[in-house]
């Protein structure tokens, strides 16, 4: 799969019959990205940093205002509703929200056979037969195939939702953080699950989160978001080890420590203020009124993220003046303003 | 089954809702519960009894003319009329008394419910059935469909319908079917209006997103996903659809644009009674009360339907948008 300058712009103040938008709002602005057949990627990035809007984009649930979305070497980011339905059943998306992302009105057998359904495939005593195997395999009892979403719990829920996503049998399934809103003990269960089911079924994933530490459980790659852009893409263990974007630093500084003495103190980065707005993005590198590290250049020119450097493990950043190793970042001017 | 299950994962969990030994396995969709609550409730109990007996006594007004002798449009000269040519009172023969012509009040209430059940049904099931459509089409497809239909909605609305169906008649001449048209082209745009309504915000719940992304064409999101969770508040509106329709029908009828004599219906009797109600008081009030009991009845059982379907009304509310 790959990403090219994929770039969606919601209109604002829109809909009316007569009325343009004048204004846009920058959801994701220019994002490349190549997912390789088996792995798991990590996107992750702070609330409004337009993750979920590249699912979104990636899943062809919203068009793209440029750009090109390909799948297993065919552009479908122009293909009509017709024409992306074989490639629906190819990638498939696990929802954030286990309670909105189910029909309250409609049984949960018939919620898990809906991709046969709605795409007219097996016949009534076979869907089920699907559809029971398929609760089974991720861990739900099939006696309950006649109840309402209603009777089960958040995790079981989304385990619901995962069935309904593998119906199909996806090579690609998208992950909008399929477990933050899930307790910590029933995150777990998902995410061994979802482990589980990669090797089973051989599933490429596209996980989306924000909680750092269970992306660094469960990705082999970790894409950084800020503002719409990826800032940084590296292998998780390179990644954690050696971030080089002042902001991964700075998000990686804020993973809490299970031990309150060990509290890292020292190397924590606060970074000031707000993320600016989406609707007009800071001039040059976005980053730059919230970086510790900003200087001239970083207002006027637009840093590009290089090509991922195959032999420094697939590192590739987006800054002009790049975290070097060892390098501290000077947090305690930081914290006092 | 080839795939090794995984259910070792979780297995504590799956009995959560802990199933008495026995008990089959099977949810309690939000109908079902919506239909206890409704069984438990008097009042929908006692105004579906009153609903019942009126649609009983309407199926079988010529059984009941047959028992009492009387026709819904026969006249009585002798005994239904005094020497004067005044209606006769409530008595033996004539239960409820009889009109300016001589005929029976009850008989002719009774085939007047007829009308009245009929008009209502048909013309709200109409106005249901194009609104749900209209609105549903509106709210899913939002920009410029929901502009266009949104604004005829409010044509319809702003109409004067008094105006409108006494020039239609003066044109196409009084009928029952006349007025079922009249009534359910001035009722579907305030169904077409909720249900719009409640689609824009439905439409943005994440399981419409989920079926788009299995492929569901827009018709099966429209109607399998999206219609069930706009229906409760739809059959609310419509048991009160009933009874305006009712009196709407009785308007016309009373004005002399709705069904025409001698065909009983509540509105041509009470326009006809108006003339007598000094000197014959149950010439007026039956079929005032007829139509202040149905009315009343569809009206108190639509207030129940709400409370019954109605997630936000919450009363022992055991459903689905509850988060726990």
């Amino acid at each position: 799969m790959q990403l090219t300058d994929v770039v969606k712009h919601f209109p604002i103040g829109s809909g009316g019959l007569m009325r343009r938008a004048r204004e846009h709002l920058r959801a994701v602005d220019g994002v490349s990205l190549e997912i390789r057949r088996g792995e798991t990627i990590g996107l992750v990035g702070e609330t409004g940093c337009g993750k979920s809007t590249l699912a979104r984009c990636i899943t062809r649930l919203y068009d793209l205002t440029s750009g090109t979305v390909s799948f297993a070497g065919q552009d479908i980011s122009r293909l009509s509703a017709r024409e992306l339905r074989p490639y629906r059943q190819r990638m498939q998306m696990v929802f954030q929200d286990p309670y909105g992302s189910l029909n309250p009105r409609r049984r949960v057998g018939s919620i898990i056979a809906d991709p046969f359904a709605a795409n007219g495939l097996a016949k009534a005593a076979e869907r089920k037969s699907k559809v029971l195997e398929l609760m089974q395999l991720v861990g739900l009892n099939p006696e309950h195939y006649n109840r309402f979403p209603a009777d089960f719990s958040g995790g079981q829920r989304q385990r619901i939702g995962l069935a309904r996503a593998l119906a199909l049998r996806p090579e690609l399934v998208v992950c909008d953080e399929p477990v933050s809103a899930l307790d910590v003990s029933i995150q777990a269960q998902i995410i061994n699950l979802l482990a589980d089911l990669q090797v089973k079924l051989g599933l490429t994933y596209i996980f989306i989160a924000h909680d750092l530490s269970v992306v660094r459980h469960v990705c082999d790659r970790i894409a950084v978001m800020y503002l719409g852009r990826i800032v940084e893409v590296a292998e998780t263990e390179e990644l954690f080890r050696r971030p080089r974007h002042p902001y991964t630093q700075a998000l990686l500084s804020a993973i809490p420590t299970p031990d309150p003495d060990l509290v890292n103190g020292a190397d924590r980065v606060v970074l000031r203020g707000d993320p600016p707005s989406p609707i007009n993005p800071p001039s040059g590198c976005r980053f730059h009124p919230r970086c510790p590290r900003a200087q001239g250049r970083c207002e006027l020119e637009d840093p590009a993220l290089g090509q991922p450097d195959p032999d420094d493990h697939n590192h590739a950043v987006a800054c002009h003046f790049p975290v070097e190793d060892g390098e501290a970042l000077a947090p305690g001017r930081q914290e006092q303003q | 089954m080839t795939l090794t299950p995984a259910a070792a994962l979780e297995p504590a969990a799956l009995g959560s809702s802990a199933p008495a030994a026995g008990e089959a396995i099977e949810g309690r969709s939000p109908w079902q519960l919506a239909w206890v609550r409704l069984r438990h409730d008097k009042v929908a109990v006692g105004s579906s009894i009153v609903i019942g007996a009126i649609v009983l006594l309407a199926l079988f007004a010529p059984l009941i003319a047959h028992l009492v002798g009387h026709g819904p449009n026969e006249q009585f000269r002798t005994t239904g009329l005094s020497p004067q040519g005044i209606p006769v009172g409530p008595g033996s023969t004539f239960l409820f008394g009889t009109d300016d012509l001589g005929r029976d009040v009850l008989v002719r209430v009774i085939y007047g419910a007829r009308i009245s059940l009929l008009v209502g049904v048909v013309a709200s099931g109409l106005a249901v059935v194009v609104g749900v459509i209209v609105g549903l089409t509106a709210g899913y497809f939002g920009g410029p469909v929901d502009s266009v239909l949104s604004r005829f909605m409010d044509v319809v609305l702003s109409l004067p319908y008094l105006v409108f169906a006494i020039a239609l008649v003066s044109l196409l001449g009084p009928s029952l079917t006349i007025s079922v048209a009249v009534i359910a082209f001035f009722s579907w745009a305030s169904v077409g209006r909720i249900v719009r309504g409640q689609v824009l915000s439905i439409k943005e719940r994440e399981f419409v997103e989920a079926a788009r992304s299995v492929g569901a064409s827009h018709l099966r999101i429209m109607f399998v996903d999206i219609l069930p969770n706009v229906l409760a508040p739809t059959i609310v509106y419509a048991t009160m659809l009933i009874p305006l329709s009712i009196v709407f029908e009785s308007t016309l009828s009373f004005l002399g644009i709705g069904v025409l004599p001698p065909t009983a219906t509540w509105g041509n009797m009470l326009s006809e009674s108006i003339a007598y109600y000094r000197v014959a008081w149950w010439f007026v009030a039956f079929p005032g009360l007829a139509l202040l009991i149905t009315t009343m009845a569809f009206n108190l059982l639509g207030d129940s339907l709400r409370d019954a379907l109605d997630p936000g009304g919450n009363r022992r509310f055991i459903g689905s948008e509850v988060k726990p």
